[in-house]
């Protein structure tokens, strides 16, 4: 059976690069005594996939993965054997089966969403001048690791979201495809503030359905 | 001090910028996080070296759930930070803290290091120092924690007799709650002091007076109360006790019978060396390779059962998830069970994708069969040490196995699939010349062509050729270091032999190392200022390649006036004082120089488990097997020990 977990990433792990995260939902998996599905070969690897990798740093509210079972097991009961099996930082928000025949949860992903808490702050009239810019300009070159590419059209919203305390939040929702995918600190780096002053969470992954 | 709330909002600024931030982020399955106002004592618990090594020590997890089983106290886990991860923390203040609680060490009422290595003491000097802890032991007061260190090192512990307040000698599961007990002492009159005006008769328990206390404790050596007088020649006269309560001879603690070993091993989130449950089937060796400190500070043998080891690998692997399982001893071959063993671990565990390891196995073609056992493919390599190549040299070192034996369990190895088998060597040894070096290329050599015949051109050989350091409490404790000069023509002759092989991969020890292990290891307590100075010019993290400093120390060594060849290249006296004299791991002095004499003679002793020689264990730890009978121990029932003891010729220096 295939199955869809969505859970949390908070805390400590939030310092947990993707490669880890991997290893740690396989032991996890492992110590719940799941049936997980091996590929085939001289180096069998469980069957589990991460639908998007979720930069160093990041805490998450809905990571997604699919993990496929040799057996069939209620939902209720790998949600409940999964709850005990895992570090304190990470959480099971939901479990559901999906149909096999779908096609890999990396090429169904599109977009991501972001909450971005600023922790210096940063006058709200003038933020907000900022984000209209951006998202007003046809496109905006940026240049990542030797590489120049358009930052624009990665960019399906941002906007800025004064709280009641005086805080300020951006929103944002960045492309998430095989190929294209935004990322917040470089919307942060063009919007002129530094990636060490704020706090970023992803909030939901959308994906084709 | 810093609230962990402030040391988590600095860390949240710096930790993207180093490498690998799950280092220092806590956050582990089966890490133990009690409240911390719920307890008297708290103990942090540190391995000197960076987390993805320290993470896998057996010992400090032992300690760790000792500890955190009582009620009355608790203990956290503290690692070396790597150099980048130190640098932002000096730059923006943070001190070093706890991953359970994010509480500074300073905090902490009890910090205990584990020194399994010499080359770790710097990082323990400068782990105090980052923790805002006084570096040496008399500059602390009322308000620091107690700091305690054991390990391996601890039979020598002079070099850090500055640094640390008491030293563990042997075995820690019992001697931690004796120690934990009287900090909650030490913690109860504090509180008293607090809320009682001063002239209480109960308020007066100081350091002072918890070091007095763990002075009484067995194998507990609490440096401050002995004192050191040397030689013209600039030897040891004698290390003596100053005040009563401390003993002429520190002797190890061990415990009668093996504790259940521990089960809910913490469970990294990143990727470290070894990733692995480690269930320790026996302690000691019985085989006495006069080179290995391990096998002669460890004794005596005891064993756990089958049945207990393999319920144990079954719950800590259900508790971790770990997708191997390390089955630890000196000499796995000599657990008398293996077999069955090994039998039940593949039976436990078949079909549940484990990799089981099974350590120093003898070379003999028993151990190619249990391997198989426990293998589902031999993608891995099958390492054997045989130590030295010619019969003169394993004579000397008491590790003979005839070069016949080899080849035909290293033909058999390559024969049955596995295509690398790693030889571990070491250069070095008393007396070796290069003859004895010459017969480690040909059996090397040898090994590769043999293996060709049966198993074709796609063998291959990993020979790790490190170099022999004398270690303290050993039969060799008296030997000379091999020179710089010597060890790199050694070096060199092994790599014109060997190159031009490709199939054969050579590694080898750089004498630097080799040299800094040496001093800190037969070191007294002078060696001490030579370890701070080097430290606060630099030194540290002297087993990484990035951190070492030689010059360095060089330099420390001539600013006390102290010259490194007297610690490493001077044969001892036959009568020499050593700086451990006064601690005593119960294999006593004559025993070891009967056994460095033999060594010259090219006599061997063969397992002691058949033929007991007399060490000194059974008499020292007589009560305590009495006390405890069981099959558990492995010392051969002597009929009279006291009369075989007293055939021993009377030796010198005793």
């Amino acid at each position: 059976m295939r199955i869809r977990i969505t859970f949390t990433k908070q805390g400590a792990l939030r310092y947990i690069g993707h490669l880890d995260l991997h290893r740690l939902w396989e032991r996890a998996m492992r110590r719940a005594e799941l049936p997980l599905s091996y590929s085939q070969g001289f180096h069998p690897q469980p069957k589990i996939s991460l639908a998007a990798a979720l930069p160093l740093g990041f805490s998450s509210r809905a990571e997604v993965m699919d993990v496929r079972l040799n057996e069939e097991i209620a939902v209720e009961d790998l949600s409940a054997r999964l709850k005990d099996s895992l570090p304190p930082d990470i959480k099971v928000v939901q479990v559901r089966t999906v149909d096999e025949k779908l096609p890999a949860l990396q090429t169904q992903t599109l977009s991501a969403a972001y909450d971005v808490h600023l922790t210096e702050p940063v006058a709200g009239s003038e933020l907000k001048r900022r984000v209209e810019g951006l998202m007003m300009s046809e496109s905006l070159i940026r240049e990542r690791r030797g590489k120049s590419y358009d930052l624009r059209p990665l960019v399906e919203m941002l906007s800025v979201v004064g709280m009641a305390d005086g805080s300020s939040w951006l929103k944002m929702t960045l492309a998430a495809r095989e190929g294209a995918t935004g990322r917040p600190e470089e919307v942060l780096g063009a919007l002129g503030i530094e990636a060490d002053t704020a706090r970023v969470e992803r909030t939901r992954l959308i994906f084709k359905e | 001090m810093f609230t962990p709330e402030q040391i988590e909002a600095k860390l949240e600024r710096i930790l993207l910028k180093v490498e690998r931030p799950g280092r220092y982020v806590g956050g582990e399955l089966n890490a133990t996080i009690k409240d911390w106002d719920s307890v008297t004592a708290r103990a942090a618990f540190i391995f000197p070296d960076i987390y993805d090594i320290g993470i896998s020590n057996v010992g400090l997890k032992v300690l760790y759930d000792q500890v955190n089983q009582r009620e009355d106290a608790l203990a956290q886990r503290a690692y070396a930070p790597w150099l980048d991860m130190e640098t932002l923390m000096r730059q923006h203040g943070i001190p070093l803290y706890a991953l359970e609680s994010k509480r500074p060490l300073a905090c902490f009422d009890l910090i205990g290091f584990t020194l399994p290595y010499e080359t770790l003491y710097t990082n323990a000097l400068n782990i105090l120092d980052l923790a805002g802890i006084p570096i040496r032991s008399a500059d602390r007061d009322e308000s620091h924690p107690i700091v305690i260190a054991g390990g391996h090192s601890a039979t020598n512990p002079e070099p850090m007799h500055a640094f640390i307040d008491a030293f563990v000698v042997g075995e820690g599961e019992e001697v931690i709650h004796e120690i934990i007990d009287v900090i909650i002492k030490w913690k109860a009159c504090a509180e008293q002091r607090r809320s009682v005006e001063s002239g209480n008769p109960l308020s007066t328990f100081h350091r002072e007076d918890v070091l007095r206390e763990f002075a009484k404790l067995p194998g507990v050596y609490v440096p401050r109360f002995y004192q050191t007088t040397y030689m013209e020649d600039g030897t040891v006269a004698a290390t003596e006790p100053v005040i009563p309560e401390a003993p002429r001879l520190v002797k190890k603690r061990i415990v009668a019978k093996l504790p259940p070993p521990p089960i809910k091993f913490i469970v990294p989130n990143i990727d470290v060396v070894h990733n692995r449950v480690s269930v320790e089937i026996m302690r000691g060796c019985t085989r006495g390779c006069r080179f290995c400190q391990a096998g002669m500070i460890t004794r005596p043998v005891r064993e756990r059962s089958v049945q207990e080891v393999v319920d144990a690998a079954d719950a800590a692997v259900r508790s971790t998830g770990f997708e191997e399982l390390a089955l630890m001893s000196l000499s796995s071959s000599d657990y008398t069970y293996i077999k069955d063993l090994v039998d039940a671990i593949s039976k436990r565990f078949e079909g549940r994708k484990l990799t089981v390891s099974l350590p120093s196995l003898r070379i003999e073609s028993v151990s190619i069969e249990l391997m198989e056992k426990l293998k589902q493919h031999r993608s891995g390599g099958f390492t054997l040490a045989p130590e030295a190549a010619s019969e003169r040299m394993r004579r000397i070192i008491n590790k003979f196995i005839p070069d016949e034996d080899i080849i035909k369990t290293t033909n058999e190895i390559y024969s049955r699939g596995w295509t690398t088998i790693k030889l571990y060597f070491m250069i070095g040894h008393p007396s070796e010349t290069l003859e004895d070096v010459q017969a480690i290329a040909d059996l090397c050599k040898r090994v590769i062509a043999e293996g060709r015949k049966v198993a074709g051109w796609k063998v291959k050989l990993n020979a790790g050729v490190s170099t022999f350091v004398p270690k303290p409490q050993t039969p060799f404790q008296w030997v000379s270091c091999d020179t710089r000069a010597n060890i790199l023509e050694k070096q060199a002759l092994l790599k014109r032999e060997l190159f031009k092989d490709r199939n054969i991969k050579l590694s080898w020890t750089k004498p630097d190392d080799t040299l800094i292990e040496a001093w800190l290891s037969r070191g007294d307590r002078r060696i001490a200022e030579v370890i701070y100075t080097a430290w606060k010019n630099g030194a540290k993290f002297d087993a990484w390649e990035e951190g070492r400093k030689f010059d360095t120390w060089i330099a420390a060594f001539e600013e006390h006036g102290l010259d490194p060849a007297f610690y490493t290249y001077r044969q001892r006296r036959t009568d020499e004082v050593f700086p451990w004299e006064h601690i005593t791991t119960a294999v006593r002095k004559n025993f070891l120089f009967q056994d460095f004499r033999m060594s010259l003679e090219g006599q061997i002793r063969v397992d002691c488990r058949l033929n007991c020689y007399a060490c000194g264990i059974l008499p020292t730890f007589a009560n305590l097997r009495r006390d405890n009978p069981g099959e558990g121990w492995k010392c051969p029932e002597v009929k009279s020990p006291t009369k075989k003891m007293e055939m021993e010729l009377p030796l010198v220096g005793d």
